[in-house]
């Protein structure tokens, strides 16, 4: 049993645009800074205000940070969601409501303990101004959870102190109202309830940051120089983050200017095509976007894929088809990512599973597509993208320096009689490349039509088929330079977990519990295509293996299923596309029942 | 697209420009348009103003998108990169290849279908942006590769050759590009080379983005009766707004122009073009006068350079990027270096 110590989850349901975020926000980096491991998850409406928002927060001592699996205490702070929310609560746990208007009777649950708390009262007899009242509500209610949690209140000051350093009259309001909601807890309950937090030394070396954040962080670290973009969520704050770091870390203090350019495209389209036209001429660029976007760049990625120029697109994923679900997280477009573009094409997939592997792999991405010279995808998706994470902080290496893989220079194009754009050298697979100015011996006709292996057009189709073969084995020997899967063993295990990026959290934790309780499975976790010998060996391995991941049509397994040489039957599907984070409840139950049928069928 | 390669003879005598090269040198592939193409002369328009200007053929970036238009870079100096894109999408590579490299001149070949219908949103987008480059639009009211179906520009009224009359009104690159804030607007025919030349050499010398409407008949699917884009339809109503003259800068002759009078714009880089001849009431730095000068003349192909206004800031202007391209920034002056990572993320709790 649970001591609830520093294990417990909550969650907050609100209104967006009253300033709830923030608050939790507040909290998250309370508790982080109590030591205590923590993650947080914002469903938010795809709305700018009034309409129904939840944030919860997870507490774990031993560093799990997948989605809570039940909640303990709610804060039912809508009347819009009352109900839902009521009934969310596990049996003996908590609720904490506006207790200034009567609780319908109906919704009293009789295995959960209520708390009421006068916050709209509180607020209203405190504060003047309506705008004011309802801001200050959250942080009062945030005051509760301080009292009912045993979150460190130094610590919380501290947090204001610094949010609000040259805002004296909103630090001093705020303040009131985290002691009214407090202290009326504290005089009318008794605090703290019984799960709670202690401070510990769980977050070492750590840092509480979103994926997006440090995507743009690697984008800064690789050396990218054009940033071309459409606004779209929730890649939105990829590019919001890379203004930013850019601003201050690109501008040349005595001139003052950009080592950088920023453009906002009139579209998708226009942004790849930003990208291609800037990469082509030796810059390192890219582009943000989530499913829509791709699905508007495919034109041009089959130009860059076919004319052999890098490209960087970092896609964080959202719910599809069509609009889908914005501000939902999903892994749609593993395959629509893979194959992306009319014709023959397969393109390079980076599959990020947290903040720190956002940073990593973007800055791979940018070496790999030049290298390759061919589009390469960094996929994350709203989970990993857009929620804080508590994150082992990245090591940077002063040493390194850009692989701009294979571009002739002046000196070599002199001495060379004569440029051909499309042939390597025997026996390799990646042509050498000129960027436009360099020298008169290096300009070339760049097309997106049939050519040869001398860069011309051609409609011959032995000359056709020889560059598209090529092309062929260029991807496949890129599965040798792009990240390994990474494979967790554990003894006795013939069953095999795979899974990729935003799973991972929910998908290790799962696999804990199951070896706790005697089924131990191997762990292969995939974060690259094309895929490398590993996964062969992998599949070949094991009896059989449950691909888990978040979509409905198991992409995954299909990429699998096309691009290795495992059979069909042994691969099972665990499929969660609600849009709302997995757990690891959703991994062990779905396994179960799979486990449970296919014994059924071995009977 | 393909293409024959042209006899490469240069007879001794030929004259050099101040980088040492003939004109032969500023040619390309032979075309294989059909002959008497307007798009063929709009090309030999092209050489000759890139060798007057003497711009160094690797220096030169020719984007282009889809069609018969989009086709002419591949007949235009050999020894320059070029870009032969997807349809409609020349503006937003064009634009990113700008943004890396500011060092080259950068000449985009469009057509009335790859930028009045299917790229149109990124002209306009272009125009905004005031990417410095020469865009060029090869208009013949036409889709030529597909055989003959109407293009945007096409006139009301106007016959297809199966007889077909359009009746959708027309869109105007030169009223939409002065509507949206173009800097630099010009139209021209692609039969008429003494007006042609100096207006793609002004508009290579432009600040920002220069757009150049060059009515280019299609012969072998709009140059019937009825056509509006036809050779005769064209020579028939031409109508020379401005007449104009590109002088490079630090000549003698601009002094001596300046004391001729009339009207001159002088170029961000120094170079000046000197309009012998504007209409009254005619300035060609007022929007609004350009704009209602076209509109009074609607049974009219008014060309010339309608409009110039050299004091707006281009893409790279208004982003504040240094002198050198980005592209060749080194990368140390890129990386911030591991302790301000460091510093950074522990600023993230």
């Amino acid at each position: 049993m649970r001591s609830g110590i520093n294990d417990f989850a909550f969650k907050l349901a609100s209104v967006n645009g009253t300033g709830s975020a923030s608050s939790s926000i507040l909290l998250m980096q309370a508790i982080f800074r109590m030591g205590v491991p923590v993650s947080g998850k914002n469903l938010f409406p795809s709305n700018i205000q009034g309409l129904p928002t939840w944030y919860e927060i997870r507490v774990n001592k031993d560093g799990y940070t997948a989605r809570a699996p039940q909640y303990d205490l709610m804060v039912a702070m809508n009347a819009q969601t009352y109900a839902r929310d009521v009934a969310e609560v596990r049996s003996g746990g908590y609720l904490v409501y506006d207790s200034t208007w009567p609780l319908d009777p109906d919704l009293f649950r009789d295995d959960v303990t209520f708390i009421g708390v006068p916050l709209a009262r509180l607020c209203n007899e405190n504060f003047q101004g309506a705008r004011e009242r309802i801001l200050v509500k959250n942080i009062a209610c945030a005051g509760v959870l301080i009292a009912l949690l045993n979150i460190d209140e130094e610590i919380v000051e501290q947090l204001l102190d610094e949010k609000f350093s040259k805002k004296k009259a909103l630090r001093d309001s705020n303040t009131k109202a985290l002691q009214l909601g407090r202290n009326f807890v504290r005089e009318n309950y008794s605090c703290p309830l019984p799960f709670h937090l202690e401070k510990m030394d769980g977050n070492k070396d750590k840092m509480l940051i979103d994926g997006n954040s440090m995507a743009a962080l690697g984008a800064i670290y690789a050396g990218a120089t054009v940033a071309a973009w459409y606004p779209i969520t929730p890649a939105t704050s990829v590019m919001d983050n890379f203004k930013s770091y850019a601003d201050k870390f690109r501008k040349d203090k005595e001139t003052g200017e950009s080592n950088f350019i920023f453009i906002q495209a009139e579209d998708e389209l226009a942004a790849i095509g930003m990208v291609i036209g800037a990469s082509w001429n030796g810059a390192r660029s890219f582009t943000s976007t989530s499913g829509p976007g791709i699905s508007l760049m495919n034109e041009l990625l089959g130009l860059a894929y076919y004319a052999e120029i890098p490209a960087v697109i970092v896609d964080v994923q959202r719910v599809g088809p069509s609009t889908g679900m914005p501000t939902r997280t999903q892994q749609g477009d593993i395959l629509e990512c893979a194959y992306a573009s009319h014709g023959d094409t397969k393109h390079i997939l980076l599959f990020a599973a947290n903040p720190s592997e956002c940073f990593d792999f973007t800055v791979r991405a940018f070496d790999l597509a030049e290298q390759f010279q061919t589009p390469v995808f960094m996929l994350s998706d709203l989970d990993i993208g857009m929620n804080d994470w508590v994150t082992p902080k990245v090591k940077w290496d002063d040493n390194y320096r850009p692989n701009r893989g294979l571009v002739l220079t002046a000196e070599q194009l002199e001495a060379m009689p004569k440029f051909h754009r499309y042939l390597p050298e025997e026996g390799t697979n990646v042509p050498a490349r000129t960027l436009p100015g360099i020298h008169p011996n290096g300009a070339f006709f760049t097309r997106g039509s049939g050519h040869n292996k001398y860069g011309g057009y051609t409609e011959v189709p032995a000359e056709y088929q020889e560059v598209m073969d090529r092309l062929l084995l260029k991807h496949k020997e890129a599965a040798k330079s792009v990240p390994p899967a990474e494979i967790v063993k554990r003894p006795g295990a013939t069953v095999g977990i795979i899974s990729l990026g935003g799973c991972d959290p929910a998908v290790r934790e799962a696999a804990d519990i199951a070896s706790k309780e005697g089924n131990p499975t191997d762990y292969m976790r995939i974060r690259a295509f094309p895929f490398g010998e590993e996964v062969e060996k992998f599949l070949a391995d094991h009896e059989y293996c449950f691909i888990v991941e978040q979509n409905r049509d198991a992409q995954l397994r299909t990429l699998l299923l096309l691009e290795t040489n495992v059979a069909k039957e042994k691969l099972r599907s665990v499929l969660n596309y609600s849009g709302f984070p997995l757990s690891a409840r959703t991994v062990l139950d779905a396994i179960a029942a799979q486990v449970e049928e296919l014994d059924a069928v071995n009977r | 697209m393909p293409s024959i390669v042209k006899p490469r003879v240069a007879h001794p005598s030929l004259k050099r420009n101040d980088v040492g090269l003939t004109v032969r040198d500023y040619e390309g592939q032979m075309s294989t348009l059909c002959a008497g193409c307007g798009h063929d002369s709009i090309t030999a328009g092209i050489t000759r103003a890139l060798w007057e200007l003497s711009i160094p053929p690797h220096m030169i970036a020719k984007m282009s998108g889809i069609g018969c238009s989009s086709k002419t870079p591949t007949y235009f100096v050999n020894g320059a990169h070029g870009f032969n894109s997807a349809h409609g999408r020349m503006p937003a590579i064009a634009t990113g290849a700008n943004a890396a490299n500011k060092e080259l001149t950068y000449v985009g070949v469009s057509g009335d279908g790859d930028s009045l219908s299917i790229g149109l949103g990124h002209l306009c987008h272009a125009i905004r942006r005031n990417l410095k480059m020469l865009y060029v639009i090869e208009n013949n009211g036409v889709y030529g590769l597909t055989k003959g179906q109407f293009s945007a520009s096409a006139d009301v009224g106007t016959k297809s050759k199966k007889g077909e009359v359009n009746l959708m009104a027309p869109i105007d690159p030169v009223m939409l590009a002065l509507s949206i804030g173009a800097t630099f607007v010009a139209r021209s025919f692609s039969g008429d080379k003494e007006q042609l030349v100096p207006i793609l050499k002004a508009a290579l010398s432009h600040r920002g983005l220069a757009l150049v409407d060059v009515i280019s008949p299609c012969v072998t699917f709009n140059d019937h009766e009825g056509s509006t884009r036809s050779y005769i339809y064209t020579r028939q109503h031409l109508h020379e707004a401005t007449e104009s003259n590109f002088v490079p800068p630090a000549r003698e002759i601009v002094a001596e122009i300046a004391r001729q009078g009339g009207t001159n714009v002088t170029m961000h880089d120094g170079s000046v073009i000197h309009f012998s001849r504007v209409p009254d009431n005619y300035d060609v730095s007022d929007r609004k006068a350009a704009m209602d000068y076209i509109r009074e003349h609607p049974a009219e192909v008014v060309t010339g350079i309608l409009y110039a206004d050299e004091s707006v800031p281009e893409m790279h202007e208004m982003n504040k990027t240094p002198s050198t391209a980005l592209a060749h920034l080194p990368y140390e002056k890129l990386c911030p270096g591991s302790a301000i990572l460091d510093k950074l993320q522990a600023s993230y709790r």
